[in-house]
């Protein structure tokens, strides 16, 4: 086995290429992407003369070549300047922070969701394996899996929201409403959470039952099971003691996996309920035409993954000190 | 050389533990008409290919053009079964063309994937090494990037035509396969008759084409039924975002429009999801059911 330290520093190094390329992609994406910002501000502004555009591009180095620029944009990253939004009349990076608590909070309670449901649902079906219960839930998992999540968002709107009237239909809080005190605010932003953190939890909730069943099943037929059994260790203890959490480390996983893709994976709900995170501020700015603050997001998720990735690695090095580290 | 490769050929037959027992014809129809998963799968498909294939005929003419009042309820009108959207135009009609467009971007965009991701696994498993040191790296790379976004991206820079939603797609979901059909590569290149073969002289191209290849196309099936199910909820998201090729009818896009009539005639909604639902669980049910009768680890029930 090799040494932990080495491992953490050479996984550590392995995350500068990989960003420099992600960094590289977004960068010719915002080249090829018809138009440059100039001409933004040019429709912006409603027209401007030929000699007013080549000042501007000039004012943001955009008259120097690719390679240049390429330079330039490298630094600007690195000191979180992701560049300035004309429609929105703001810096990238402030919009992006100003929307990232939406987004978080929308993620992390439909995650937390899918975790709870999914792995006992997924816990109960290894359990019960080949039963009547099992099939019932795998056939919820796989409807999990095959129904668009924007479809159940709007079907869940028509019930809770139109015909039940139980819950209100988007947004975050309800418009021009005065909180006597914090618990009616965050009593009325839980109200608005409900369904959108439903209809993103659906998704995740079917990978937790599924991972959740075959890890268990897999820890079920190894040795120690048997020998806590014939110890005379309770039912409800092998499982919850022994089998559950062996069965742990690849929850931790996705779930760390997740976290990292939550900026990209919220685009279609936060659209659907208008709920005002960095997904819905990327949709705005495809139909603005805005690369630039497009691209930014793109950026930020996918830095965002990487980062997420190399944390669940050095996570597991801690975990589970048997995993032997591969080359 | 006909001759001596044919002569290889067999050498290297005889000495092959055969995988492809698994998928001997009458085996494998046997267990994949026990499976109910498979059966179930391949009739809805079928269905759906049926109306994929008649929209012409069944419903003639542009499933865009105005035919009768608009809002008619589903059942309301017998004449239009599925009743008719916000501008009078027949539901069913646009739900049957509709099919053309998931079905289409689906299979186009697999076998980009299908084939990126061969070519690429089949590299850097059979030649390890640096080779696949640097292939996987690049894999990573599209592994780490948020799909839909770039999905989106590619989108905005080809223009929304069928073949660039195909094209971005494909582009994302290669990795899948590449992890796949490598790690079967590695399996499969570790067995004698794969050494034998480089023994006797054989190229490396004619041993990937004969040895490796087909010793993946099980796993590639299964993963392929399921990353079309994958592609149309993809392709159902960018047209619902309004990013989608607006010059045809999809389901994606008809939800998209429904949605803004939501709360009085949620039919409209309602009907094209559940097309999305039943083709993409047609194509789910068929990988299962294949997973099952192509995995000979599975346990058949």
């Amino acid at each position: 086995m090799k040494k932990p330290g080495k491992y953490v520093t050479r996984r550590l190094l392995q995350v500068i290429p990989t960003s420099v390329i992600i960094v590289l992609l977004s960068f010719l994406l915002l080249k090829t992407a018809p138009g440059d910002m100039v001409d933004v501000i040019a429709a912006e502004s409603g027209g401007a003369t030929k000699e007013y555009m080549d000042q501007m591009r000039e004012l943001y180095g955009l008259d120097v070549p690719a390679h240049m620029q390429f330079v330039h944009f490298i630094n600007r990253v690195l000191h979180f300047d992701l560049g300035y939004s004309f429609r929105d009349n703001m810096p990238v990076s402030s919009l992006i922070l100003e929307r990232l608590p939406a987004t978080v909070l929308l993620s992390l309670s439909s995650i937390g969701f899918a975790l709870v449901v999914g792995v006992a649902l997924g816990a109960l079906a290894a359990k019960y394996r080949g039963s009547v219960l099992d099939t019932a839930i795998s056939v919820i998992s796989t409807i999990g899996f095959a129904t668009p999540l924007f479809w159940i968002g709007l079907m869940l709107i028509v019930l809770f929201s139109i015909q039940l009237r139980w819950l209100p239909v988007a947004g975050m809080v309800t418009v021009g409403m005065d909180y006597a005190n914090h618990w009616e605010y965050a009593l009325d932003v839980a109200r608005h959470l409900v369904l959108p953190a439903l209809s993103l939890g659906c998704f995740f909730l079917s990978m937790y039952v599924r991972l959740t069943r075959s890890a268990m099943l897999e820890v079920y037929g190894l040795d120690f099971v048997r020998t806590a059994r014939a110890k005379g260790v309770s039912e409800w203890r092998v499982i919850t003691r022994h089998v559950l959490r062996n069965a742990l480390l690849p929850i931790v996983t996705i779930t760390g996996l997740q976290l990292g893709g939550l900026f990209g994976g919220t685009v279609v709900i936060e659209t659907v309920f208008g709920w005002p995170g960095i997904g819905r501020l990327a949709y705005d700015a495809v139909a603005a035409r805005d690369i630039n603050l497009f691209l930014a997001i793109f950026l930020c998720s996918s830095l965002m993954v990487i980062f997420m990735n190399l944390l669940v690695d050095l996570l597991y090095v801690v975990l589970d000190p048997r995993i032997e580290v591969a080359q | 050389m006909s001759a001596a490769t044919a002569s290889i050929d067999s050498v290297v037959a005889a000495v092959e533990p055969t995988r492809v027992a698994a998928i001997d014809h009458t085996s494998f129809r046997r267990r994949f008409f026990r499976s109910h998963a498979a059966v179930t799968g391949s009739v809805i498909l079928i269905l759906v290919l049926f109306s994929a294939a008649f929209a012409s005929v069944l419903y003639p003419g542009d499933p865009r053009d105005m035919v009768a009042q608009a809002s008619i309820w589903p059942g309301q009108d017998a004449h239009y079964l599925l009743g008719t959207d916000m501008l009078g135009r027949d539901m069913a009609a646009a739900i049957f063309h509709g099919a053309r467009q998931s079905l289409f971007i689906g299979f186009a965009a697999t076998s980009l994937a299908v084939l990126v991701g061969t070519v690429i696994g089949v590299l850097s498993g059979y030649f390890g090494g640096f080779v696949d040191d640097s292939l996987m790296r690049f894999t990573e790379i599209f592994l780490t990037m948020p799909t839909l976004l770039f999905t989106i991206a590619l989108v905005i820079i080809l223009g929304p035509s069928g073949g660039s939603i195909a094209l971005a797609i494909g582009l994302t979901s290669w990795p899948q396969i590449a992890r796949l059909v490598r790690a079967e590569a590695m399996r499969v290149r570790q067995y004698d008759f794969v050494s034998a073969a480089i023994t006797i002289g054989m190229g490396h191209v004619r041993i990937i084409l004969k040895h490796i290849l087909p010793n993946s196309l099980s796993p590639v099936m299964v993963a392929a039924s399921v990353m079309i199910a994958q592609v149309i909820l993809a392709e159902a998201s960018l047209s619902f975002l309004g990013l989608g090729d607006t010059t045809v009818m999809s389901w994606g896009g008809m939800v998209g429009a429904g949605r803004a009539v939501l709360r009085t005639a949620w039919y409209m909604t309602a009907l094209p999801g559940l097309a999305i639902f039943i083709t993409v669980m047609g194509f789910m049910l068929l990988g299962n059911g294949l997973n099952d009768v192509l995995n000979p680890r599975t346990p058949v029930r």
